[in-house]
């Protein structure tokens, strides 16, 4: 499990346009949504912590595609479907790589796009938690909608209508976590929820995806 | 005898033969007499005027989105676990289905909406979780057209079936948590002695088995249109071999 880590987490660097553009597309959302609501400080800060999460959860999209793709072009899927290793650990050893590069920097990088939507050093810590908490769920799930996705020519697009839903509880806690802990509310509930999505998803989707995957190589 | 022998595509296409025209017809007169009945022979409300008449298709439309799914839930795991390719085609049948209802009970709930509670849309529970349905609807839909080989189609929209379930169970509970709602709480349910004033009661239950009824004709329709076409499938493959 380890090595097919090692090895994904290689392969996101060295091959370029994996680690940074995950970030180089959060900052853009991030940079857009001004231009389209428009610049008042108070109404950024109001949305900044929702907007933040789209921007995470449209970034995590992104790379999803190619998480199984490029390896079932050249064959490797179908030994890494065949080495001792059971799929299952296969695929959450790639849901693991793909939250390390893309999950991961998005939420040590909040802070800073925090600061560009005027939100104050108290949320902060907030946006972070949630992050830190929710990612790894959509990486995972956005692995299983991957593994639905791998024999399809272009299922790029597909693989968002089918991901994009399944998102939504990830997106509701985690974005209601900050908003709470803005407010001053109690935001234990949403966090808790978060990190049950958080650990279900961990614990069940890489059977369903190594299932989806064992049909695909059929 | 037991209820898989059903699953013989060749079986299932005589008894649905011999099914599909009963419950057509039946399903016609249930819901003429049901939507007929609520529609021309009960009293306007004393608040709400006549809109509250649109409550006949709203109410069976949106008991039919969410049954349906269940339906479907059953017949992919039927699917996953046994095997039956009926079942399989049955789901694959009822998710358009399915999806129409959904946009049913949102256009007339919306219709309703709007002189009632003064806007076309609210972001409300319920409103909200009946929109996420519809897209698990149609990325279940999307995924059966975009795979081409008719069983690896039906095995991975059966495990996207699965986890779709849960997660739209999770943001049925989710959604209930992000908003207040404005729409009223659930009005029938089987345990209470009367539920809505026996006028409107008894109409209703009408349009909803009426609704029932309709969803086995059209779904008896479909499926056999679904056998119907693999088998041409299967002949024009032999052709071609031969």
């Amino acid at each position: 499990m380890i090595a097919v880590l090692v090895r994904d987490l290689r392969l996101s660097i060295r091959s370029g346009g994996g680690f940074g553009l995950a970030l180089a597309f959060f900052l853009i959302v991030v940079t857009l949504v001004p231009f389209g609501v428009g610049p008042e400080a108070a109404v950024l800060a109001r949305i900044g912590p929702g907007i933040l999460w789209v921007a995470a959860l449209l970034a995590c999209l992104l790379s999803l595609d190619r998480l199984f793709a490029t390896d079932a072009e050249d064959g490797a899927l179908d030994l890494l479907a065949t080495a001792p290793l059971p799929l299952e650990g296969v695929v959450a050893a790639k849901a693991l790589a793909h939250w390390i590069v893309t999950g991961l920097p998005l939420t040590l990088a909040a802070p800073v796009f925090g600061l560009l939507y005027d939100l104050p050093p108290p949320v902060w810590g907030w946006l972070l938690g949630s992050l830190a908490l929710g990612t790894p769920a959509l990486s995972v799930i956005g692995a299983f909608g991957a593994a639905l996705t791998v024999g399809l020519k272009r299922g790029g697009l597909l693989l968002s209508l089918l991901v994009l839903p399944l998102y939504v509880p990830t997106l509701i806690f985690g974005a209601e976590a900050v908003r709470r802990g803005a407010d001053g509310l109690p935001a234990a509930t949403p966090l808790l929820m978060l990190g049950g999505i958080t650990l279900g998803a961990a614990a069940l989707l890489p059977f369903a995806a190594a299932a989806a995957i064992r049909v695909n190589l059929r | 005898m037991s209820i898989w022998d059903y699953a013989n595509p060749r079986r299932f296409m005589r008894v649905s033969s011999w099914l599909l025209p009963w419950s057509t017809a039946l399903a016609a007169v249930t819901l003429a007499v049901g939507l007929g009945w609520g529609f021309f022979f009960t009293p306007d409300d004393f608040r709400q005027g006549s809109t509250v008449k649109i409550l006949y298709l709203h109410v069976p439309a949106a008991m039919m989105a969410i049954n349906i799914w269940v339906m479907m839930l059953v017949a992919s795991m039927i699917w996953l676990i046994r095997r039956h390719h009926v079942s399989a085609l049955a789901a694959k049948a009822a998710a358009p289905i399915g999806l129409t209802m959904t946009l049913i009970a949102l256009a007339t709930g919306a219709i309703w909406g709007q002189p009632m509670w003064g806007t076309w849309w609210a972001w409300d529970p319920r409103l909200t979780s009946f929109l996420i349905l519809g897209l698990f609807y149609l990325g279940y839909i999307a995924l059966w057209e975009a795979v081409e080989n008719p069983d690896t189609a039906a095995d991975l929209t059966g495990v996207l079936c699965l986890v779709g379930s849960v997660f739209a169970l999770l943001s049925r509970y989710a959604v209930l948590f992000w908003s207040q709602g404005l729409h009223q709480g659930a009005s029938l349910s089987l345990d209470r002695k009367e539920n809505v004033h026996d006028v409107f009661w008894l109409p209703l239950v009408t349009c909803i088995a009426g609704f029932v009824l309709f969803f086995v004709a059209l779904l008896l329709l479909r499926t056999r249109t679904e056998i119907r076409a693999r088998r041409l499938k299967a002949l024009l493959a032999r052709e071609r071999m031969a």
